[in-house]
């Protein structure tokens, strides 16, 4: 019963989103009220019956109703319960309901909160969210439903991959979805200022938080990803440049840049256009690992919805969304004036380089991403582009990026001058000059790596420290700090996390250990400075799985540090082996070891690693998220813009007594 | 969907362990070169992972194999090109340096410079010389809007 209510909420979403496509862009041709603000109640109701919908598809799984198609091919019922919730993502149908729900969620904000747009361009933004939800929601019902019953319900079901039953992976759809989606949020505003014919600094300020959000989630999402990544998948990698992985990274990379322009955008009316094509391009992107995920066409470690004939559609999705919108910028794109005047040395000049380079980046991971399918269809060759070809493409351009962004973020506005900002940024250049000496000292002989890594993180970090005094101003203040808006503290952790994240990736590929062998019970092995034995190997038998869990001692000059309890399992429904690595985090590094099989002298191989700041890739990605979230607490931008007369006149004063 | 599990479990059944202890060599250089070089191949049967990741069965067949030319005194080069006339150009993750592939490695100083040339362009149609930006002032209209304000 609950499941057919789900059903005919779906159903009945997908035509209150096409009434929100259309009715609000009359009402603003006819200049009608009522039927732009229809939009609103729209978006709420549109929401309001994906949400019943999605939770009626929980349900589903939570209870185990194995006469669901979805939930018998992914759930099982001795599936302890986060994973019989996760599950309902876990999969193709499932997913693609998450990700209409959260559209639907971002354009029911947008008609909640967004009491700071005109009436005119809401209605239309919200029409404009309107029609990708009708795009996707048509997309779920006729190609992959997931309320189909099945004729002869079985006793239970095949159980989810159980690679996806795991905390890390169990949160990270919802994450990635938070980011793609969010960025439709600024390709509707974007569409709608080009319906408009209007760009300026207030349309810069709704769109920021926007981008702000989705590229906190992103982060996020990819975080989780790759940790889980490292830990789960046995051999602690943590980027394999895979399509799947491409899919999320070219997205969040032009979301970055889209971040950065529509400041400029904000506080110096220019870069208006090239802001507009970026919004447009990065949902795009995001369209577009829909696609490469969910379609098969790029073979990918984790493709886990293939079907070509599913990619076919969301292909035509894809191609009228942003032909459609390309097609509209082209016709607008050269009425829309930038204002701001600028010199060379400037704050806007350094922007624009960072979006150079980013922009830059995303396409160089797309061209490779494609390459093999374009090699194939137009020039009979059947190749491969891996890893070893994006480290080399791409590395270049974060050195680059890396080294400019420090003395960039410090440039005044409209006019400044290079040796002064240099001489401001004088002492983090030295420490990190030094620091990346002492490392290339110790390290003879070795590639230049990590080095250049060190120097990236420290001139990162502490370039962004030295911006934070230099707001102090002469007298040195430090209550100031405090005051200081919260983009500003935003900035400078987000900064530092993404150093933070160079030197951990630069310090592990450079001084990472690995040892593999054969050991049997009661042996001793050195790695690195630690000794390790192999205590103990025994089975067990845990709710959905068998497990062989080994107990390692680790020790540091023969001092006990911690026992590791590396774990293989075996899911009996899915006939599936998987690998828990014991894992013993530190803060400078983290021992991590992986159980193999079993050998015929009655040893067992086991894998161990030293990875030296693991953690610290993950920890410089939680402070980019939490700078995105400090930003996004900023005042001013929830705020009216000033330069608006439209704008309610209590947010005026609020600016104005700041 | 079971074509979907066939698929993962093809990839994931036996991906937790890659190289095998026994398959090493004792010659550490020569065993460092092997992983190098096992590290560029793609496992012909797997979705996305080298043949020093994967373990399938061929991958492994394939990592004694890049031993075996070693040992028998083949250089690095020698053993790839060895691969690719076997399998084709499909198991280089690095993808070879010839025809339109040059393309493919061209595009990020390609790309660069097409950037900063239109970003140059883009700057200097909006940049002013020094000195040239002064205060414009006030138009005779914000003047006089500003006298509203500060009336009101």
């Amino acid at each position: 019963m609950i499941t057919e209510l789900g059903h005919f909420a779906l159903l009945l979403a997908f035509t209150v989103a096409l009434m929100q496509a259309t009715i609000p862009l009359i009402g603003t041709r006819l200049n009608h009220n009522g039927m732009m603000n229809f939009g609103r109640t729209a978006a709420s109701a549109q929401f309001v019956l994906v949400a019943a919908s999605f939770l009626a598809l929980v349900n589903a799984f939570v209870t185990s109703d194995f006469s669901l198609r979805v939930v018998t091919l992914n759930s099982h019922s001795l599936k302890p319960l986060i994973y019989k919730v996760s599950g309902t993502w876990g999969n193709h149908e499932g997913s693609m309901l998450l990700w209409v729900l959260i559209l639907a969620l971002f354009g029911a904000c947008a008609a909640w909160f967004g009491s700071n747009l005109t009436h005119r361009f809401r209605a239309t933004a919200l029409a404009v969210q309107g029609a990708i939800g009708v795009a996707f929601l048509g997309f779920i019902i006729f190609t992959s439903n997931p309320f189909l019953r099945l004729v002869v319900p079985p006793f239970d079901g095949q159980d989810l991959n159980p690679l996806l039953q795991d905390p890390g992976l169990a949160f990270h759809p919802p994450f990635l979805y938070l980011g793609y989606v969010g960025l439709s949020m600024a390709f509707s505003f974007a569409v709608a200022a080009l319906i408009q014919g209007r760009v300026d600094a207030a349309w810069a300020r709704w769109v920021r938080p926007w981008t702000l959000a989705a590229w906190t989630f992103l982060t996020i999402g990819i975080a989780l990803g790759s940790w889980w990544a490292y830990y789960e998948l046995g051999w602690g990698g943590f980027w394999f440049w895979d399509p799947v992985e491409n899919a999320s990274f070219m997205p969040w990379l032009l979301a970055a840049a889209l971040l950065h322009s529509s400041v400029v955008v904000e506080k110096r009316e220019s870069l208006k256009s090239w802001t507009i094509l970026l919004a447009i391009m990065a949902f795009g992107f995001s369209l577009l690992g829909t696609f490469i995920v969910r379609s098969g066409v790029l073979t990918s470690v984790h493709a886990f919805a293939n079907d070509p004939e599913r990619g076919v559609v969301i292909l035509g999705i894809l191609f009228f969304f942003v032909g459609g919108a390309l097609t509209l910028f082209a016709v607008r794109a050269p009425h829309l004036q930038s204002q701001g005047v600028f010199n060379v040395i400037s704050r806007e000049t350094a922007l624009v380089l960072n979006n150079i380079l980013l922009a830059v980046s995303a396409f160089v991971v797309f061209v490779g991403t494609i390459w093999p399918l374009i090699a194939e269809i137009l020039f009979d060759r059947t190749l491969s582009v891996g890893p070893p070809f994006f480290n080399i493409a791409f590395t270049p351009l974060m050195i680059l990026l890396g080294f400019a962004l420090p003395l960039g973020s410090v440039l005044p506005w409209k006019r400044g001058q290079l040796g002064k900002s240099m001489r401001q940024m004088k002492l983090p250049l030295v420490f990190a000059l030094a620091l990346a000496g002492l490392v290339w000292a110790m390290q003879t002989g070795r590639s230049l790596q990590a080095p250049i890594g060190l120097f990236l993180g420290a001139w990162l970090v502490s370039g962004a420290v030295t911006d934070l005094v230099m707001r102090l101003g002469q007298e040195r203040d430090i209550t100031r700090l405090l005051r200081l808006p919260r983009a500003d503290w935003g900035k400078a952790v987000a900064h530092s996390g993404l150093g933070i994240t160079m030197l951990a990736i630069a310090a592990l590929l450079a001084w990472e250990k690995e040892d593999i062998r054969v050991v049997k019970v009661g042996e001793t092995w050195t790695v690195g400075n630690y000794q390790l034995t192999l205590k103990d190997v025994r089975s067990e038998r845990v709710a959905n799985y068998q497990a062989t869990v080994a107990d390692v001692a680790l020790m540091q000059n023969k001092k006990l540090i911690t026992i590791m309890q590396p774990e293989k399992r075996f899911y009996p429904v899915a006939k599936m082996p998987t690998t828990e690595a014991g894992i013993d985090y530190r803060f400078l590094r983290d021992v991590y070891i992986v159980l193999g099989d079993a050998q015929e002298n009655g040893g067992w191989t086991v894998r161990s690693y030293i990875k030296p700041f693991a953690n610290w890739i993950w920890a410089g990605s939680i402070l980019m998220a939490f700078g995105g979230f400090l930003s996004l607490s900023d005042r001013r931008l929830r705020t009216a813009p000033t330069g608006r007369k439209s704008g309610p006149r209590h947010a005026v004063r609020t600016i104005s007594a700041e | 969907m079971k074509h979907l599990i066939v698929i993962i479990f093809v990839l994931f059944a036996t991906a937790v362990m890659a190289v095998e202890p026994h398959e090493t060599l004792s010659d550490r250089k020569l065993e460092e070169r092997a992983r190098d070089i096992s590290k560029g191949l793609r496992c012909p049967v797997c979705q996305n992972e080298s043949i020093d990741e994967s373990s399938a069965e061929i991958a492994a067949d394939l990592r004694v194999l890049v031993r075996e030319r070693l040992v028998a005194g083949d250089s690095n080069q020698e053993v790839v090109d060895f691969m690719v006339t076997r399998y084709g150009e499909f198991v280089l993750l690095k993808p070879s340096a010839f025809g339109v592939n040059i393309l493919l490695w061209a595009i990020t100083p390609l790309m660069l410079l097409i950037a900063l040339v239109i970003g140059a362009l883009f700057i200097r149609a909006h940049s002013a010389l020094p000195g040239k930006i002064q205060d414009e002032g006030l138009s005779d209209a914000e003047k006089a809007e500003l006298e509203k304000l500060l009336k009101s």
